[in-house]
């Protein structure tokens, strides 16, 4: 080697410079970047907009006006002729209505026998008081005589004005809460007596003419029942059929036809599907009407496509060197699909199906058309009993004129929502839990 | 770069000029040719192979020893629009015979994949998958002995007897061919293939693996394909070489690297071309 060091060597000049557009392709990759950012914000604005709307309207859903009044069961009022030891039907019959509005006349000290001011009182507690009281009673007939301190609903129109709903700029005669009620209301709720407490009945009550009294419980009862069979019908039925065509049925001109037409279904409009069920489920096969079991069946069969599309492309994502790992051992091709590819392919499918059955259960149109659309107030005991589903309910309330209900109708998209956000974090902790690395 | 080769080459060929004296054949192609389709990717492919002996299966991309390969175990039964025609015989049996079951067959000729194949699963699963499927074993002991066995024979026992159950995946390259080799093995089968075995491997795990096929040929049939021309001639006693969907040439490892009958051969082994 020779002792040439390293700053006795010449440096090479550096050439002319070329304009290879640099600055117009930095240009062009932030202007794209400002694009993405843009539509990013565009979306997150509307998504915040519609939250905030459907939150700051339905928050309000989950409490309820409820006016604690000590109830006397009078044994005058309830049973004025004492008969009843020889006839139990009078504790079913009896003026319970009385009952609520002597117990509100004490509490507010009016003189019970001004009739305008007793007739003011009407409107003021629910309906739902008179079955209340009556319940109570006929459950403990022991309670005949004693008082009784009971959370009696506020109607309605009270506990809007109570949550500060109601317009009281406007003129008392276009108003249904009068002016009385309202210093009454405001009389009741500085002594404690009137309050907003958390609203149980929401997701306990069926359907109802009175808001204060309706809630979504028949409504979930009835989308769970779906859900169940779509999970069930769904899940078997479109896993089966996938692995099939997928692994097993000969690629031809027929099985072409078969996955055009599944892809073809995916995209056909879900109230074609209520037709398809009100025709085939309930003219032809005469199933019930209004019943979970045959909204089930139709929500399956819309779902399917979805799954089998999802569950097709996690069997395709399975690389083929652990197909071949398996047959090269002497495994039967059932014996590779069933210990190593569908395995593999299990996160795939259930996200797929968590997404299917989340679509499932936000579906509405289809069910309109098999006759869920229906006031139910009990609960369905079976699938095949009436019931209505959350998204109908949704769909009902919307319809009603009453601020109550507008309320509720809100309420109700949250509890949507929450499910749905439930389902979509359940497929993404699947995915991650069940996710292996080959 | 070539002459290294050559010398190379013929010190591994001198070094096994150990031919076998009383050979058997094991396996035996007639006339085969396969299409894909519409193409053809094999002609008339006569040839023998002898059993507890390794042969190699050597020629440029394409040339049809990977399809012939295939054939020796039906996996080109899973390729679709392909078909096999001529005769393979195991054992004197047509393995194309509808008297022969695919699956008893792939029990009897397992196979070794280019690129380190194993189960998703823990070490133990991945040996124990075969003996398992095919009701090899009676009792979880001797599955475990099964297990165990395949594993020293496979040289990885000592890497793994204590993280049995930690996932085959998570080993190196070359401990993964090893296990995706001792998972053949578990199934006691009578010929081995291996599809470039190690081409997915660095040196030293090369050498093990090349090490363990030398040792395996005492019990097995090994047929293997390969593009390393000193790995041909340091593992295999006999030699096939392919060309476009032909078999050039077949014969003693050491003759084919030294003195083989067709000029193609010999440009191949030196290099000039392929």
């Amino acid at each position: 080697m020779t002792d040439i060091t390293a700053s006795s060597l010449p440096v090479a000049a550096p050439p002319a410079r070329r304009d290879i557009g640099l600055k117009k392709r930095y240009a062009a990759e932030a202007r794209f970047r400002m694009y993405g950012i843009a539509a990013i914000t565009f979306g997150l604005v509307f998504l915040a907009i519609m939250l905030g709307t459907i939150i700051s309207k339905g928050h309000t859903a989950f409490w309820q006006t409820t006016v604690t009044l000590p109830v006397t069961f009078d044994p005058t009022l309830i049973d004025p002729q004492n008969k009843r030891e020889s006839d139990p039907s009078v504790l079913i019959k009896a003026n319970y209505d009385k009952l609520a509005q002597q117990a509100l006349i004490s509490k507010l000290g009016i003189d019970a026998k001004s009739k305008p001011e007793v007739a003011k009182l009407k409107g003021f507690l629910s309906d739902s008081a008179r079955i209340q009281l009556r319940d109570m009673l006929v459950a403990n007939p022991a309670l005949m005589g004693q008082t009784v301190t009971v959370p009696i609903l506020a109607s309605a129109n009270i506990d809007s004005a109570f949550k500060g709903q109601v317009d009281l700029t406007v003129p008392e005669a276009r108003r249904k809460v009068k002016d009385q009620q309202i210093t009454w209301m405001n009389q009741l709720a500085a002594e404690g007596t009137l309050a907003e407490k958390f609203n149980t009945g929401l997701f306990t009550y069926g359907a109802s003419s009175r808001p204060e009294t309706s809630g979504v419980g028949v409504a979930i009862v009835g989308s769970l029942y779906m859900m169940a069979i779509v999970l069930v019908l769904a899940l078997l039925v479109g896993v089966a059929a996938s692995i099939y065509l997928e692994e097993f049925a000969a690629k031809n001109r027929l099985t072409d036809l078969i996955e055009v037409n599944i892809n073809n279904l995916a995209a056909v409009p879900s109230i074609v599907f209520g037709l398809l069920g009100l025709a085939v489920f309930i003219n032809f096969l005469g199933m019930p009407r209004s019943a979970a079991i045959v909204g089930g069946i139709t929500l399956s069969l819309m779902t399917l496509p979805t799954i089998i599309i999802a569950t097709r492309a996690a069997l395709a994502a399975v690389p083929p060197s652990i197909r071949q790992a398996a047959l090269g051992l002497g495994a039967s091709k059932m014996q590779m699909v069933f210990h190593h590819v569908l395995p593999l392919a299990m996160p795939g499918i259930l996200t797929g199906t968590i997404i299917g059955l989340a679509r499932a259960l936000g579906e509405t149109a289809p069910l309109l058309l098999i006759g869920m659309v229906a006031f139910v107030a009990n609960y369905p005991a079976t699938p095949f009993d009436p019931a209505t589903a959350l998204p109908v309910q949704i769909y009902m309330w919307a319809n009603e004129a009453e601020r109550a209900f507008v309320e509720r109708m809100s309420g109700a998209i949250i509890i949507l929502l929450v499910f749905l956000m439930a389902m979509n974090l359940t497929a993404i902790v699947l995915r991650r839990k069940f996710e292996r690395r080959w | 770069m070539n002459v290294m080769n050559e010398q190379k080459i013929e010190e591994a060929v001198k070094a096994r000029m150990t031919a076998g004296t009383n050979e058997v054949i094991k396996m035996r192609g007639d006339k085969v040719t396969v299409h894909y389709g519409e193409k053809q990717a094999l002609f008339d492919v006569d040839i023998l192979i002898r059993e507890n002996q390794v042969t190699a299966l050597i020629g440029p991309s394409g040339c049809g020893k990977s399809t012939f390969l295939r054939s020796l175990n039906r996996m080109n039964d899973t390729i679709a629009g392909c078909r096999v025609g001529g005769k393979i015989t195991l054992d004197n049996e047509d393995i194309y015979d509808r008297a022969i079951d695919v699956v008893e067959l792939r029990a009897r000729v397992g196979m070794v994949f280019q690129k380190p194949n194993p189960f998703p699963k823990s070490i133990y699963e991945n040996v124990a998958y075969g003996p398992r499927i095919h009701g090899l074993t009676r009792s979880k002991a001797d599955l475990d002995e099964v297990v165990e066995k395949s594993l020293q024979k496979a040289a990885l026992w000592n890497e793994v007897k204590d993280r049995l159950h930690d996932a085959g995946t998570g080993l190196s390259g070359g401990q993964q061919q090893r296990l995706c080799i001792a998972r053949a093995i578990a199934v006691s089968p009578e010929v081995i293939l291996m599809d470039e075995p190690c081409s997915a491997l660095d040196p030293i795990a090369t050498a093990r693996v090349e090490e363990l096929i030398d040792e395996l040929k005492q019990n097995y049939t090994i047929v293997i394909v390969t593009h390393s021309m000193q790995q041909a001639a340091r593992v295999s006693q006999r030699t096939a070489m392919f060309h476009l969907g032909y078999l050039v040439e077949e014969g003693p490892t050491e003759k084919m690297f030294t003195n083989p009958d067709e000029k193609r051969t010999q440009d191949y082994i030196t290099g000039r071309f392929g």
